[in-house]
């Protein structure tokens, strides 16, 4: 056996996540936050895995 | 062990890699139809990220392990060059733009070192990172596709008790900032390079070309996550995220956890994956080394290892570690010791110590857990 099934495996797996998670979440492009975060105005809100529990 | 690669048509070798270029420009722009097109500019950026970690073979537990076994400092001294020219660009950045972005600051304190020394170890033991196991995942390396559903249940749970360790003891957030912290950013990096150079066996004090063509780029790409993000290159969170959702799918009540209930994580919960900022660049950076390794003549025809069952074993454990490490540790290599130094967070110097050390660890741990032969 090669990675020729692994490799896959793994963007199968991807897809998979993605997919369930389009199952149970909405997505609206009409409110999604500017291009920029760089003068946009907006505080940056996004998780990262340096930061506290808000 | 040598692989005998099949040779392919010219034509037929075209056509696929076009293919490849079309596929990531589908998946880009359909993020942004659906999404918007800052999700879809992260996407883009995730796998720029994986397309320079695979095509150039940029790592960090392999270059880490290089300079532990054969004192060999090129790959770290490219990491090193990477994170002087994120900073170089970020603190300024940060100082102008206070609110819009912000850096990966973080509080030192005992379980952020020790978690630091525990994920030095485990990625020394699977040979993958926290941007490495999702790189060699989208490859084909079947310990860290293995290793990478545990990294995520790992740092679900370590988010899920964050509190309780950091509870343990933790100094306030110290940053480097300003001018002044820049100076300070840069003279300790090249304090270090200094060292890893004198410590550095003859005849390996010269940083290749492509390492230092992949640390400009993996500094741009950084760059531009800040600007487009408002926050700095992550790993973890992502992961843990698609934990917690899996979590919740089976019925679990996060409700408990000061961490993901709180409201912010509890909106992400709720929100989906492809508006998620780590989560993105991590789809993007499996997805380009799938690609790099699908445009590679001969890039998935490498056979898989036959290891024993102690490794498989070993690797779970470790995935575990990793991800539950990464979130006391407050971040991985690249949240914590790349864009926690870059970013002037003292986090990321303390990371760096304690990981490095774990790692001397890891690499002992390495042939006796059966993922490499004994020496």
């Amino acid at each position: 056996m090669t990675r020729r099934f692994t490799a896959p495996l793994a963007i199968a797996l991807i897809g998979l996540l993605i997919a369930f998670d389009s199952a149970t979440a909405d997505l609206n492009p009409y409110k999604a936050p500017p291009l920029l975060a760089l003068g946009s105005g907006v505080v940056a809100s996004g998780g990262f895995c340096g930061a506290m529990p808000e | 062990m040598t692989v005998a690669v099949m040779a392919e048509p010219s034509g037929s070798w075209a056509a696929r890699r076009g293919l490849i270029v079309l596929v990531a420009i589908a998946a880009v722009l359909a993020v942004a139809l659906l999404a918007g097109a800052r999700y879809g500019l992260l996407l883009a950026i995730g796998l720029g990220f994986g397309l320079v970690l695979e095509g150039l073979r940029f790592g960090f537990a392999g270059p880490w392990r290089a300079m532990i076994l054969r004192r060999d400092p090129s790959g770290i001294l490219a990491q090193l060059l990477a994170i002087a020219l994120v900073a170089v660009v970020a603190f300024p950045l940060l100082s102008a733009s206070q609110g819009e972005l912000a850096g990966a600051a973080a509080p030192i304190g005992w379980a952020m070192a020790g978690g630091a020394f525990v994920f030095g170890a485990c990625m020394q033991v699977v040979l993958g990172c926290g941007s490495g196991t999702l790189v060699n995942a989208g490859s084909g390396n079947p310990v860290s596709l293995l290793a990478l559903p545990f990294f995520a249940i790992g740092s679900f749970l370590g988010a899920y008790s964050l509190i309780w360790w950091t509870d343990l003891g933790a100094l306030p957030i110290l940053t480097l900032t300003g001018t002044s912290g820049l100076a300070v950013t840069l003279g300790l990096l090249a304090a270090v390079a200094g060292l890893l150079l004198v410590l550095a066996a003859p005849g390996t004090r010269r940083v290749p070309r492509r390492l230092i063509l992949a640390a400009l780029l993996l500094a741009g790409l950084a760059i531009g996550n800040l600007v487009v993000a408002g926050q700095p290159w992550g790993v973890v969170y992502g992961l843990g995220l698609w934990g917690a959702k899996g979590a919740v799918a089976l019925g679990a009540d996060l409700s408990g956890s000061a961490f993901w209930a709180a409201p912010g994580n509890a909106g992400r919960l709720e929100g989906s994956v492809l508006t998620d900022v780590t989560s993105l660049t991590n789809i993007g950076i499996i997805t380009g080394a799938f690609l790099v390794a699908c445009w590679r003549q001969g890039g998935l025809s490498q056979p898989l290892p036959k290891l024993p069952a102690r490794a498989w074993a070993a690797t779970i454990v470790a995935g575990l570690l990793l991800g539950y490490s990464a979130r006391l540790a407050f971040g991985c290599n690249v949240g914590a010791f790349f864009s926690g130094i870059s970013t002037g967070s003292l986090h990321g110097w303390v990371w760096f110590a304690m990981a490095f050390a774990g790692a001397f660890v890891g690499v002992r741990l390495r042939p006796i857990l059966g993922l490499e032969p004994r020496t």
